[in-house]
């Protein structure tokens, strides 16, 4: 009796865990079609590839581009992660591999710190300091004339914010390497800095990627920061200093605003979809490489 | 073995290490014997490990630890001050618990080392891998597929292609720490035949806890208990005619 009492203890336990496993799949499917659903009267009204590739953003006029929107985003996405990737894995290797345990105790707390603070705070630094720096400074310095606000200004704040989270993440990378791997390569007779580039960013790079998608991913999303400083202006960015629209920023800023606009809220939902689309192909793309690096060693 | 001709390859001038406020080795003093299999004998924590990894500076890394007295190895001080380490570490091999093969191919395991110290002609790297591959045991289970992660092999081969790695740096001396530990009986018989047969061009250090490992392949014996130094000496005197009564309690199984 009792043991037939566990067994289907067993048996519910296991239905509701593997219930609770299909959950963030379901998520993903019902959020998409949501969106898709609201933005169905744009959809119908005009033709997909016409609504991605045209630069012509005239909700009066009902002429809705996403082009310059997408390539807003990409183009702050980019600079984020350029600047931030080999930053973050510089001082990670540091971190971890020079560093004495008592400083890398200091850092990690304070790093950990920066990943939670609040965006908002990001966009107001930005704007006191990057934008200044970005329109005085480096846009003089390449004889440019630029407001400040920016692409670069966009893609540098966004940096300095997903810096302490990729870091944090390969930082817990490096720290799952067994030490005696790394003594194999020493005492071979190999610096410590050929035992990091040899082996410890070889044995970390599946780890060390997704930190870079994680960062990627916060950073297609971001929307306070980067609408502080991108200057918002529907137009392709040409240049580092040309002002940028991106994704999020267009739906933040206008959501609930223009609504009387016919077909406006579709075209608000269909940029949300877009992201979406523009995440889960960055996080595809990933994972074949992450695919690829895992069958090449096993 | 004759003693009074034997040659000291590493001498251990009153050698203490800390850790922090701990004191794991009192005041080591001893000579290894060149080209000879010298096995360290003792129970777990006894300090056999922290004795190997003074030897190549490993301990550099091991944060709060503290060296005092002299480690000669071919009579230089290995932790005087301005000394490349780097070159320390090249002369020995080390063969750890378990095999730790580095994250690349078959090849590029065993060409590590040479390609580190700058060896980068294609025919002479070749050559040495298989050369030192066939001095593990290990050329002809691999020939065909050392482009393969080294990962793929089994852990008698992984251990092997350690030693053939360590061997293609071309040291004077091998530190084994319990470097069969991790394995079957089959492919420890293969690692200790392999050691048997470099000690005429090596010298061999090993730490076991095996007392049937010692009795089939030491030369010299150090029994080392709680950090201390017991008793050292030729293999057959130790293991058959102890002078301490806390060896013969060792080698009749009392203490472990």
């Amino acid at each position: 009796m009792a043991s037939s009492w566990r067994i289907k203890k067993e048996l519910l336990a296991h239905k509701l865990v593997s219930l609770a496993s299909t959950l963030p799949a379901w998520l993903i499917v019902i959020m998409f079609f949501g969106l898709l659903l609201k933005a169905r009267p744009l959809l119908l009204s005009q033709s997909l590839g016409h609504l991605l590739f045209s630069s012509q953003w005239s909700p009066f006029k009902g002429e809705f581009g996403f082009w310059p929107f997408i390539m807003g985003t990409i183009w702050v996405t980019m600079i984020a992660l350029v600047v931030a990737a080999p930053l973050s894995l510089l001082v990670a290797i540091f971190l971890s591999e020079y560093a004495k345990p008592k400083i890398r105790e200091m850092a990690r707390p304070m790093i950990d710190l920066l990943a939670g603070l609040p965006s908002v705070i990001y966009g107001v630094w930005g704007i006191l300091i990057i934008v200044p720096l970005v329109g005085r400074f480096l846009a003089h310095l390449c004889g440019v004339s630029s407001s400040g606000y920016s692409v670069l200004a966009g893609g540098l704040v966004l940096a300095v914010m997903i810096l302490p989270t990729i870091t944090h993440v390969i930082l817990e990378v490096f720290r799952v390497i067994p030490q005696a791997v790394r003594e194999a390569s020493l005492s071979l007779g190999a610096t410590r800095w050929e035992t990091v580039k040899l082996v410890v960013l070889r044995e970390g790079a599946p780890g060390i990627l997704a930190a870079f998608v994680l960062g990627v991913s916060r950073a297609l999303g971001e929307t306070m920061a980067v609408l502080m400083v991108v200057g918002n202006v529907v137009r392709v960015p040409r240049s580092f200093f040309d002002g940028g629209y991106p994704l999020p920023a267009l739906i933040a800023n206008n959501y609930g605003e223009m609504m009387s606009v016919p077909l406006y809220d579709s075209a608000l939902m269909l940029a949300a979809a877009i992201l979406f689309i523009l995440v889960i192909i960055f996080n595809f793309l990933a994972r074949l490489v992450l695919w690829r690096i895992e069958r090449r060693r096993t | 073995m004759n003693l009074a001709r034997f040659r000291p390859h590493i001498s251990l001038k009153n050698l203490n290490v800390y850790y922090g406020n701990l004191r794991v080795l009192k005041d080591i003093t001893l000579d290894i014997p060149d080209r000879q299999i010298t096995v360290i004998l003792g129970p777990s924590g006894c300090g056999k490990t922290t004795l190997l990894k003074t030897l190549n500076r490993l301990l550099d890394f091991v944060e709060g630890v503290r060296i005092e007295g002299q480690v000669l190895v071919d009579g230089e001080d290995i932790y005087a001050p301005g000394i490349e380490v780097t070159r320390i570490r090249k002369k020995m091999g080390l063969l750890s618990q378990r095999p730790q093969v580095l994250p690349m191919s078959i090849y590029d395991n065993v060409a590590y080392g040479p390609r580190i110290h700058g060896l980068k002609d294609k025919k002479k790297l070749d050559e040495l891998v298989e050369r030192y591959l066939r001095i593990a045991g290990l050329w002809d289970e691999v020939k065909d597929r050392l482009r393969e992660p080294a990962g793929r092999l089994s852990l008698g081969q992984q251990q092997r292609l350690c030693l053939a790695r360590g061997l293609a740096v071309e040291p004077e001396i091998i530190l084994g720490d319990e470097p069969t530990s991790a394995l079957d009986p089959q492919s420890s018989q293969n690692v200790e035949r392999c050691l048997v047969s470099l000690k005429s061009q090596y010298t061999v250090l090993l730490v076991t806890h095996i007392l049937r490992q010692a009795r089939r392949i030491a030369d010299y014996i150090v029994f080392l208990y709680l950090g201390e130094i017991v008793e050292h000496g030729p293999a057959e005197q130790v293991l058959n005619n102890p002078l301490d009564p806390r060896t013969k309690a060792y080698l009749s199984g009392e203490i472990s």
